[in-house]
C-alpha cells in the first residue's frame, strides 16, 4: 500500500518467519514494542500537555522549565523510577507486586486492534469490538487487587469505589457500542471506520444518527478511566490517591502509565466509533488536501478528545459517589437501551447504508 | 412544565457546557504569573524585610541603647545588653534579633527614637542552619552600612506621609 510497507516492514517480516520460531517470536515482539513504545512516549507528552492546559485554564503558565516545559515528564518519570519502592510489611507480597502489571497490561494489549490508518493495525480482529471490551474491562482488576492487597482502608476505599464504578459504567459503554455495531454491521473496527465512509463529509459518520450514545460513550469514558469529574476512585481530597496510596517509585509509575495509556485509548476509540477515524470531515466534497484521508486526521480527532478529558477535569467538580451511580444507572443505561432500539428502527430503514 | 424544562435543561448538559466555555474563555487570558526571579512585584517604600541598624554619617552608631525596641517587640525577638562606653555614652554591648521569633510588625523602627534599628527592602535572604537564627550587633551593623543609601532614600521618600 506504501513504500514504507512495501519495503522495509513486508521484507523485515519475511525474512525473520523464515527464521522459524525464534524469528515469529522476534517479529511479535517488534510488533509489541511498535505500538507500546509509542504509546508510553505519548502518555509523557500528554501529561504535559495536560499540565500545561490546566495550567493556562488556571490563567498559570504551567511547567516552563525542563526543556521549555515539553521534557517535565521525563524529568517525573527518570525521578519516580530513582525512588525506592516502599512495600508495606502487612501487604500481601504476591498480589501488591502484580497489581500495578495487571493493571498496565491491558491498557497495553488493547492497543493491539486499533487501526491507525486503512490496513494499519496490528491485528485486523474480526471481533475487535469485544476484544477492546474485554480488554478495557480488565483493567479493574489491576485496581481492586492494588486497593486490597495494599492492607489498607483508603486504598480498599478506593477500590471499591473503583470497581462499583467501572462496572456500572461498563454496561453504559457496552450498551453505546451495540448501537455502532448495528450501525456499522461489523465488530471489525477498520470496517466500523469505513462504514462511516461516504460522500457527505463529516455528517457521514456516526456522530449524527448516534449522537446520545455519542455522548454517553465518551463520559462513559471519562468515568472508565476514573478521571476527573468521576475521579472519586483516587479522591485527593478525601482518600488520598485510592487505589495507588501504598504504591511509590517505578510501581506508581505502572499505575499512571495505565491510566493515561488508557486515557488515550478512549481518545482513540470515540474517534474510530464515532468520529469516523481516519476519515477526512471534507470526505467527498472534493477539496485537494483536505479531502484525502489519513492517520493525521485521526491523531487530531483523538488530540481533541485527549484535550477533552483534560478540559472536563479544569471545569468541573467532582461529582458526589451517590451522583455518579445515578448517573450511570438511571441515566446512562436508559439513554443507551432507548437510542439502541431507535438505532435498529434506523438500520430497518436502511439508514445506514451510505458507506457500503 | 417547570419540571420538564429542568430535566432537558440537565439531560442537554447546557450548565456544563457553559462551565466548559468559561474555562475556554480562561484559557486564552493573560496569565497572572509572575516570572519570580526574573520579574519581581514592585516594594512599597515601607516594605518591612531584614533589619538593619544604621549609622551617622560621622560613623558613629545611632542606638543609644533605650532598649524600647526591646520593650514594644510583641514577639520577644530582640535582646539588649548595654553599658557605659569610655566616652560616657550609652552604648549596646549585645543586640541580637531572632529571625524565628521576629514577625516583621516593624514597632522596633516605630520606637526608634534615633532611627537606628530599621527594617530593610530584604526579603530575599537565608542562613543555612538553625543556629544562625539569630542575627547580632556586628551582622546588624554590617547590613545597616552596605544599604545605608538605599535605607535613607526609602526613608525619605516615605518621610511626608508620616
Amino acid at each position: 500500500m506504501n513504500p514504507l510497507m512495501l519495503h522495509v516492514v513486508d521484507p523485515t517480516r519475511d525474512w525473520l518467519l523464515s527464521l522459524g520460531t525464534f524469528g515469529l517470536l522476534v517479529w511479535i515482539v517488534l510488533k509489541i514494542l511498535a505500538v507500546a513504545l509509542p504509546v508510553i512516549v505519548c502518555v509523557a507528552f500528554y501529561v504535559v500537555w495536560e499540565r500545561k492546559l490546566i495550567g493556562w485554564m488556571h490563567v498559570r503558565h504551567g511547567p516552563m522549565y525542563v526543556g521549555m516545559g515539553i521534557l517535565q515528564a521525563f524529568a517525573d518519570v527518570f525521578k519516580l523510577l530513582f525512588k525506592e519502592v516502599v512495600q508495606p510489611s502487612v501487604a500481601h507480597p504476591v498480589l501488591f507486586r502484580l497489581a500495578p502489571l495487571i493493571a498496565l497490561v491491558p491498557a497495553l494489549a488493547a492497543w493491539a486492534v486499533v487501526p491507525f490508518d486503512a490496513k494499519v493495525v496490528l491485528s485486523n480482529a474480526n471481533a475487535g469490538l469485544l476484544y477492546l471490551l474485554a480488554m478495557t474491562s480488565l483493567g479493574v482488576y489491576g485496581i481492586i487487587l492494588a486497593g486490597w492487597a495494599s492492607n489498607s482502608k483508603y486504598a480498599f476505599l478506593g477500590a471499591m469505589r473503583a470497581a462499583a464504578q467501572v462496572v456500572s459504567y461498563e454496561i453504559a459503554m457496552g450498551f453505546a457500542l451495540v448501537g455502532v455495531l448495528i450501525a456499522a454491521g461489523s465488530l471489525n473496527l477498520s470496517e466500523i471506520v469505513m462504514a462511516q465512509s461516504g460522500n457527505a463529509g463529516f455528517l457521514e459518520w456516526f456522530w449524527v444518527p448516534l449522537a446520545p450514545l455519542f455522548v454517553v460513550y465518551f463520559i462513559s469514558g471519562v468515568a472508565e478511566t476514573n478521571r476527573a469529574p468521576f475521579d472519586v476512585v483516587e479522591g485527593e481530597s478525601e482518600i488520598v490517591a485510592g487505589h495507588m496510596v501504598e504504591y511509590s517509585g517505578s510501581q506508581f509509575a505502572l499505575f499512571f502509565l495505565a491510566e493515561y495509556a488508557n486515557m488515550i485509548l478512549v481518545s482513540f476509540l470515540t474517534a474510530i466509533f464515532f468520529l469516523g477515524g481516519w476519515l477526512s470531515p471534507f470526505q467527498g466534497w472534493g477539496i485537494p488536501l483536505l479531502s484525502v484521508d489519513g492517520w493525521w486526521w485521526l491523531m487530531a480527532k483523538v488530540f481533541f478528545f485527549a484535550s477533552c478529558f483534560i478540559w472536563f477535569r479544569a471545569s468541573f467538580p467532582r461529582y458526589r459517589y451517590d451522583q455518579i451511580m445515578r448517573l450511570g444507572w438511571k441515566v446512562f443505561i436508559p439513554i443507551t437501551i432507548a437510542w439502541i432500539c431507535v438505532t435498529a428502527l434506523m438500520a430497518y430503514f436502511n439508514v445506514f447504508t451510505a458507506g457500503q | 412544565m417547570t419540571r420538564m424544562a429542568a430535566y432537558l435543561k440537565s439531560l442537554l448538559l447546557l450548565e456544563l457546557f457553559q462551565g466548559l466555555g468559561l474555562t475556554l474563555k480562561y484559557l486564552f487570558k493573560p496569565k497572572y504569573t509572575l516570572m519570580y526571579p526574573m520579574e519581581k512585584t514592585p516594594q512599597s517604600p515601607r516594605f518591612r524585610g531584614v533589619h538593619a541598624l544604621r549609622r551617622y554619617p560621622n560613623g558613629e552608631e545611632r542606638c543609644i541603647a533605650c532598649k524600647l525596641c526591646e520593650a514594644v517587640c510583641p514577639a520577644l525577638a530582640i535582646t539588649i545588653d548595654s553599658e557605659q562606653r569610655e566616652d560616657g555614652t550609652r552604648r549596646t554591648t549585645r543586640y541580637d534579633i531572632d529571625l524565628f521569633k521576629c514577625i516583621y510588625c516593624g514597632f522596633c523602627e516605630e520606637s526608634c527614637p534615633v532611627d537606628s534599628i530599621v527594617e530593610t527592602h530584604v526579603h530575599e535572604y537565608h542562613f543555612d542552619s538553625r543556629s544562625q537564627s539569630v542575627l547580632t550587633k556586628p551582622q546588624l551593623l554590617a547590613i545597616g552600612d552596605r544599604l545605608e543609601a538605599e535605607i535613607s532614600e526609602r526613608r525619605a521618600a516615605d518621610a511626608p506621609f508620616r
